[in-house]
């Protein structure tokens, strides 16, 4: 599965580091050189990756550039996978891609709305899948999974409400380092 | 008062209607934005989200084992296919070998799933557009099909049955012939959908060039399965990176030609019979075996097992509390779901639950095209393009 010619584009596009993992390649980049690594693997004859699969977003909380982004690239010619990582800080903004690949424009859509990453030049970067007028980006590892906000109907105002998340059991969080 | 004809500028201004998120064509809970010109659309902003439940949060919460029946519940018409593709995942990160039989038992799933999925879509899109009669005929064949995942799962819709190391269970007794009969007469029910609607003017007035796409736009807009394949690629992940045992299988993959929603409606009708062949071939191959690893860290070991073992009991304690522990690892597992390509992109961290596990659902890729596939054409024509696309929001929401 994985392109022999990518050796070639290894001496074509700056990267940090280039793996192969269980026939998945793996290309670590610098996020500034994102734009021209994508544009070189998207076009070159030897590489032709030009179906974007997904785009994710990753909160690695501990290191020293919490997110990755993760380009997930299909090439059809090659019948080859390629993912391309990226990372960044909170203040960082990423490129968008939406130039090279439109289908980008719904993948980092949602990145920016769950995990709060910028994309910069994004034609139209609203939040996708959170609630209208919804506040933090709830994939982040701080983020609690119960959320902070619950929404009902109130029957006395005829209207909804946004309340402050009310437990009736303490969240459990159940790690089983020692079981006993 | 007499106006001179080029005094008489009229401005139009264009319509912003409101469709959705209740509307019986929107498939669910799709909101759409509609600027109209008349009754062209100019413009279409979906609104999504209005089903999102958190999934790939929750997932980071549960051991392995818990998450897999989030996957079910995603695209809630083809549920088995996401379970493999999941399973999948886990065995590659943990480098899990399944036995043959469940294999093909995998194969025959997902291949009934792909029969189930298919007659929805295609019923759904024929009343969609005004045929009532094929919806009905489409889901009383459903109707057998979900007997088939209640005789293995004990549920009709969210099985949970295949699992990572294999399957939960062994098929019982008489199954496969119950699905050979099943095979032998959806031909022809398939001819009587057909007959009802391929050479209906009707349909095909509704269908033959609308909501084009060319193979340039669908590669552009990260297409995959149906919608890829009705623009003239031929592209199937069962062909070009097989899993399971679809290398050992011959089968077809119909492509389209003008990639029109006619053309996918012809796909999907073809696939539903590649899949009976594909059935077929299966049933053929499997053999007795067993059809979970015998790595009782991977799957729990069976009951008569446990009556007699001490170490058994211990391990089907372990393995339904703590669950099983993946090395530091990460994956992009892709199948050929019914509706495209449906990916995980699993990372681990040498604990029993994901670390991040993000779910490449086929359809959120097709939704986003859906303002560049209805532009120019008329409001009616949004409902046929939604019905092509097969959405459903379970999977696009997440």
């Amino acid at each position: 599965m994985p392109s022999k010619n990518l050796t070639s584009i290894e001496s074509l596009v700056p990267i940090i580091s280039y793996s192969l993992v269980n026939n998945e390649q793996t290309l670590n980049i610098n996020h500034k050189n994102l734009l021209f690594v994508l544009n070189c693997l998207k076009k070159h004859i030897n590489c032709q990756y030009n179906l974007l699969t997904c785009i994710s977003g990753v909160d690695l909380l501990q290191n020293q550039y919490r997110f990755s982004v993760v380009y997930e690239l299909l090439s059809l010619t090659f019948n080859s996978r390629l993912r391309v990582k990226i990372f960044v800080n909170e203040v960082t903004s990423v490129d968008s891609i939406v130039p090279l690949f439109c289908n980008a424009n719904w993948w980092e859509r949602e990145v920016w709305d769950l995990f709060g990453i910028y994309f910069q030049n994004h034609p139209d970067l609203r939040r996708i899948l959170t609630d209208y007028g919804f506040e933090g980006y709830p994939m982040r590892k701080d983020f609690p999974l119960s959320g902070y906000v619950e929404v009902r109907y109130d029957q006395t105002k005829k209207r909804i409400v946004v309340e402050p998340v009310e437990l009736a059991q303490e969240f459990r969080a159940f790690s089983y380092e020692t079981p006993w | 008062m007499i106006l001179k004809k080029k005094e008489l500028n009229r401005e139009l201004k264009n319509f912003t209607i409101n469709f959705g998120p209740q509307h019986p064509a929107a498939h669910g809970v799709l909101r759409l934005i509609l600027e109209l010109d008349g009754e062209i659309v100019k413009r279409a902003d979906p609104h999504i989200g209005l089903l999102h439940r958190g999934t790939e949060k929750l997932i980071e919460y549960k051991t392995y084992l818990q998450a897999l029946p989030y996957f079910d519940r995603l695209d809630y018409v083809s549920m088995m296919a996401q379970e493999h593709t999941y399973s999948l995942a886990v065995e590659r990160l943990g480098n899990i070998k399944v036995p043959y039989r469940a294999q093909v038992i995998r194969v025959i799933f997902a291949e009934i799933t792909r029969i189930l999925n298919h007659l929805l879509a295609v019923g759904c899109h024929a009343m969609d557009v005004g045929a009532m009669t094929p919806f009905l005929w489409a889901f009383e064949e459903r109707e057998k099909l979900m007997e088939f995942y209640e005789r293995v799962s004990g549920a009709r819709m969210h099985a949970a049955y295949i699992r990572p190391g294999g399957v939960s269970s062994d098929i019982p007794l008489g199954f496969l012939d119950d699905v050979y009969l099943f095979i032998s007469q959806f031909n022809l029910r398939l001819d009587e959908i057909e007959e009802m609607l391929t050479g209906n003017r009707i349909w095909k007035e509704r269908l033959i060039d609308i909501g084009v796409v060319s193979a340039k736009r669908a590669v552009e807009w990260g297409f995959s399965g149906v919608m890829l394949r009705g623009s003239g690629i031929a592209w199937d992940l069962r062909k070009h990176q097989p899993y399971e045992i679809y290398q050992d299988i011959d089968f077809s993959v119909p492509v389209g030609s003008s990639g029109d929603c006619y053309d996918r409606y012809l796909i999907r009708v073809e696939e539903m019979r590649q899949s009976l062949k594909i059935i077929n071939d299966a049933m053929n191959m499997i053999k007795p075996g067993p059809v979970k690893t015998d790595d009782y860290k991977i799957s729990p070991p069976s009951r008569t097992e446990m009556k007699n073992s001490m170490e058994a009991v211990i391990h089907h304690f372990k393995y339904f509390t703590e669950g099983f522990v993946l090395p530091h690892g990460e994956t992009y597992t892709a199948t050929e779901a019914p509706k495209g390509e449906f990916g995980v992109y699993l990372v681990s961290n040498n604990t029993e639950k994901p670390y991040r596990c993000k779910i490449k659902a086929p359809g959120f890729g097709h939704l986003q095209a859906l303002d560049d596939m209805s532009k120019g054409h008329m409001i009616a024509d949004v409902v046929t393009i939604i019905g092509t696309q097969d959405i459903v929001f379970g999977e696009i929401d997440r």
